[in-house]
C-alpha cells in the first residue's frame, strides 16, 4: 500500500485548531512520529479486574494530540486500542454493545470473504493469537530507535508481570527498512506520499490533493461529510473521539515479485522498473506516471509539493500513463471516483523483517507490511476500499483483474497495460502479498479508556 | 470481452429465470445478499406505499430530475445507469411507488455513493414521502438498506437482447461507429 508503511515519517501536525478534542483524542491517526521501529503486543485479559487494572496504568502513557510533540523529545509513542470482545471482558454490557456497527461486532474474521479476502489470505490461515475470541486489545509502540523499542518491551513486560491476570498472546515487532528517511517497503516503493488532510488539524492537503474532510469521518461525536453528525454507539463516555481501526498484517513476496518483474518486464532492467511501475502507478521512486510516463524522476518522486499534483480523468484518461488497474489508482481515483470524502482511510504502521538482498533468491522469511486503518466507519471506509476498489475484478470497466499489490490473487487474474496501438495483457498474475492476520478495533479517546479502566487504580509502572 | 454467463459478444439473447428469493447461489456483501447479475444487468424494483397527500409532490419531482440532468448530464453517472422507470399506481385506494432501476454494479458496491448522489439530487424528496423510510437515513446507511430490501421485490424472470453488456461498452460501440464514420467521411 502506498502510504502504510515504515515507522513514520518526520512531520508532525503539531498543534491543531477547531473544534477537535485534542486533549481528548489518541494521537495515533492525527500525529505522525518520527519513529524508526515498533512492537504491536496482542494482549488477552483473564478477568475484567485485571483488564482494568492494566488498562488504568497504561492511560498516562498513552500520547493525545495535545501531547505528542510536546516531550523533549519524545523517544517513544504508546496506541491502544480494544477488540469487541475485549470491551465485553471489560464489562461493557451486551445491550451497550448492540448499539456498536454490526460489521465491527461480527469481527474482520467473519467479514473477510465479502471483503474478497480468500483463497491462502483466509482467516483459517491467519496468526492463531489474532484469531482467538481471548484476543482483546493491541498496545501499538512506535518507538525513536530499537534501543528505545527494547527498553519499552522490557519495561511493559515487566508490568504484565507485576500486576498479573493479562496475557501476552503474541507481538510483532517492526522496524522501518534501510535508507532511513526515505520509507520503503519490502519491494522497493517509496511510501506514504498521500494521506488525507483532516478539518481542524493543521495538516494542510499537498497541492493536487483533495481539501481536508470533516473530523467525523474519522472521529466519533464529529459531523462527517453528510453535515450531520452520526448518532454515537452506547455509552457515549466510552465511544465520544474514538474511531475503528482494521488491522491487517501482510506478508510480501519479494522473490515473487522480483521474478515476475524479470519474466513479464522485458530484459533490461529500465523495462522491469517500468512494470514495476505499472503496477503501482508511481515509479518506485514515488513519480507518478501521469506525471512521468516514460522515465523515472526520484526529485519529483518525494517532492510531497509535486508528487500528488495530477488527475486521472483529464490527464491521463485510457491509463496510458498510470493503467486503470493499478494500485493507486484504485486506491484513489481522485476525478475518476465518486465521494472520495466518504472512503478515506487513515493508514499507520511499517515494515516487518528484514529485506531480502538485491538479486538474492527468496529466502522463504517473512517480511511484510503490518497496518492499521482508521475511519469513523469500518463498513463504509475500510470495507468500501477492500471490495469496491481492491478486489473488484470489474473495477471501472477493468475485466477479470483485482489490485496487483494487496487484492487477492490466485493466478486466473490478469493485469491490463493501456498501450498504443493496443495494450500489453499479463494472463496469471501471482500473489505478491499474502494477508497473515486481521482485526476490527475500537481506539478510544482517553475519556473512554477511563471510563473502560473504570475505578481501577492506577498501578505504579 | 467475456460476458459473465454470456457467451462473449453479448449478441445472443439470453433469459434467466429465478427463484422467489431472487438468487440461485446466496452470495454476501457488506449489506446483506447480493442480487445476481442477469442478461438484464444488475437492478431492483422497489416498490412502497406513499404517504398520503404526497402524489403531486412525487410527481413534481420527475420534472426536477429531469432539469437535473439536462443541467448536469454526468449527475446520476455514480449508480452506472441503463434505465431509470418510475410509476405510481393505485392499490385498494393506497397509492404505491415503484422505482425500477437497470445498472451496472450490484448495490453493495454504491449504496453509501447513492445515498450521497440521493441527498444531492433530491431523490429523497422522494423517498422521504413513502412510508416508513427511516428518518435517520442520511447517516445510517444500514437502515437505508434495510429498506431498499424490505421493498425490493426480485424478478422470476430476466431477459438481455443483448445480455450482460454495460452502459459503457454501449457508449464505447457508439463513440467507435461515430469514430468510423468520421474517418469514412475524412477519406471522401
Amino acid at each position: 500500500m502506498t502510504t502504510a508503511s515504515a515507522p513514520i515519517g518526520a512531520e508532525t501536525a503539531g498543534s491543531a485548531t477547531g473544534q477537535l478534542d485534542l486533549d481528548d483524542l489518541q494521537h495515533f491517526l492525527v500525529t505522525r512520529t518520527p519513529a524508526l521501529a515498533a512492537r504491536y503486543e496482542f494482549l488477552s485479559f483473564e478477568n475484567a479486574d485485571a483488564g482494568r487494572r492494566w488498562l488504568a496504568g497504561m492511560i498516562d502513557k498513552i500520547g493525545t494530540v495535545s501531547s505528542v510533540g510536546t516531550a523533549s523529545p519524545d523517544a517513544r509513542w504508546v496506541t491502544v486500542a480494544l477488540t469487541h470482545d475485549g470491551l465485553r471482558a471489560l464489562g461493557v454490557d451486551d445491550a451497550a454493545l448492540a448499539t456498536f456497527p454490526e460489521e465491527f461486532r461480527q469481527g474482520l474474521a467473519a467479514r473477510a470473504e465479502l471483503l474478497g479476502i480468500t483463497g491462502r489470505n483466509q482467516p483459517e490461515h491467519w496468526d492463531a493469537a489474532l484469531a482467538a475470541p481471548a484476543f482483546h486489545a493491541i498496545v501499538i509502540l512506535f518507538a525513536r530507535d530499537l534501543a528505545e523499542r527494547q527498553r519499552c518491551e522490557r519495561t511493559h513486560a515487566e508490568y504484565l508481570a507485576r500486576i498479573g491476570g493479562v496475557r501476552l498472546l503474541g507481538s510483532l515487532d517492526l522496524h522501518a527498512l534501510p535508507p532511513f528517511g526515505e520509507p520503503r517497503e519490502h519491494f522497493g516503493y517509496l511510501d506514504r506520499l498521500t494521506h488525507p488532510s483532516i478539518e481542524g488539524t493543521n495538516d494542510p492537503p499537498t497541492p493536487g490533493s483533495p481539501p481536508a474532510v470533516k473530523p467525523g469521518e474519522f472521529f466519533l461525536g464529529y459531523a462527517d461529510e453528510s453535515g450531520e453528525t452520526p448518532a454515537l454507539p452506547q455509552p457515549e463516555a466510552l465511544t465520544r473521539n474514538g474511531s475503528y481501526l482494521a488491522y491487517l498484517r501482510m506478508q510480501e513476496h519479494v522473490g515473487v515479485f522480483r521474478d515476475f518483474l524479470r519474466t513479464h518486464g522485458g530484459p533490461t532492467s529500465e523495462e522491469q522498473e517500468l512494470l514495476a511501475a505499472k503496477l503501482m502507478g508511481r515509479w518506485r521512486s514515488g513519480a507518478p506516471l501521469v506525471l512521468r510516463p516514460d522515465k523515472d524522476d526520484p526529485a519529483l518522486g518525494k517532492d510531497l509539493s509535486r508528487t500528488n499534483d495530477f488527475n486521472f480523468a483529464k490527464m491521463d484518461p485510457h491509463g496510458y500513463g498510470c493503467p486503470v488497474g493499478a494500485h493507486i489508482r484504485r486506491m484513489n481515483p481522485r476525478d475518476t471516483g465518486d465521494n472520495l470524502n466518504r472512503h478515506q482511510i487513515i493508514r499507520r504502521g511499517g515494515t516487518y523483517g528484514d529485506p531480502l538482498p538485491p538479486d538474492a533468491p527468496d529466502d522463504g522469511m517473512d517480511r511484510g507490511i503490518a497496518a492499521f486503518m482508521g475511519c469513523g466507519s469500518l463498513i463504509r471506509q475500510f470495507e468500501f476500499v477492500m471490495s469496491v476498489w481492491a478486489n473488484n475484478t470489474s473495477f471501472k470497466g477493468q475485466e477479470n483483474s483485482r489490485d496487483p499489490i494487496i487484492g487477492t490473487q490466485d493466478g486466473t487474474l490478469d493485469m491490463s497495460i493501456p498501450k498504443r496501438p493496443i495494450r500489453k495483457r499479463i494472463p496469471g498474475i501471482p500473489s505478491f502479498t499474502t494477508i497473515r492476520g486481521g482485526a476490527y478495533l475500537f481506539l478510544p479517546g482517553i475519556t473512554g479508556l477511563r471510563f473502560l479502566a473504570g475505578a481501577a487504580a492506577p498501578e505504579p509502572h | 470481452m467475456a460476458h459473465q454467463n454470456g457467451n462473449g459478444n453479448g449478441m445472443h439473447p439470453q433469459a434467466m429465470a429465478l427463484p422467489p428469493a431472487g438468487f440461485l447461489k446466496e452470495e454476501r456483501g457488506r449489506y446483506g445478499p447480493i442480487f445476481p447479475k442477469t442478461p438484464a444487468c444488475y437492478g431492483f424494483t422497489i416498490i412502497a406505499k406513499i404517504k398520503p397527500g404526497a402524489e403531486a409532490q412525487i410527481r413534481a419531482h420527475g420534472k426536477t430530475l429531469e432539469d437535473a440532468v439536462a443541467a448536469s448530464p454526468d449527475v446520476l453517472a455514480p449508480l452506472q445507469l441503463h434505465y431509470l422507470r418510475w410509476l405510481l399506481f393505485d392499490i385498494k385506494g393506497d397509492t404505491y411507488f415503484m422505482y425500477q432501476g437497470i445498472f451496472d454494479t450490484d448495490f453493495d458496491k454504491y449504496t453509501e455513493d447513492a445515498v450521497a448522489l440521493f441527498s444531492a439530487t433530491g431523490i429523497t424528496t422522494i423517498f422521504t414521502k413513502l412510508e416508513g423510510f427511516p428518518e435517520d437515513w442520511k447517516t445510517n446507511a444500514p437502515a437505508f438498506v434495510k429498506f431498499v430490501r424490505d421493498h425490493h421485490h426480485p424478478s422470476f424472470l430476466e431477459y438481455g437482447e443483448y445480455p450482460f453488456v454495460s452502459a459503457q461498452e454501449v457508449k464505447k460501440a457508439l463513440r467507435m461507429r461515430q469514430a468510423f464514420s468520421e474517418m469514412l467521411d475524412e477519406s471522401q
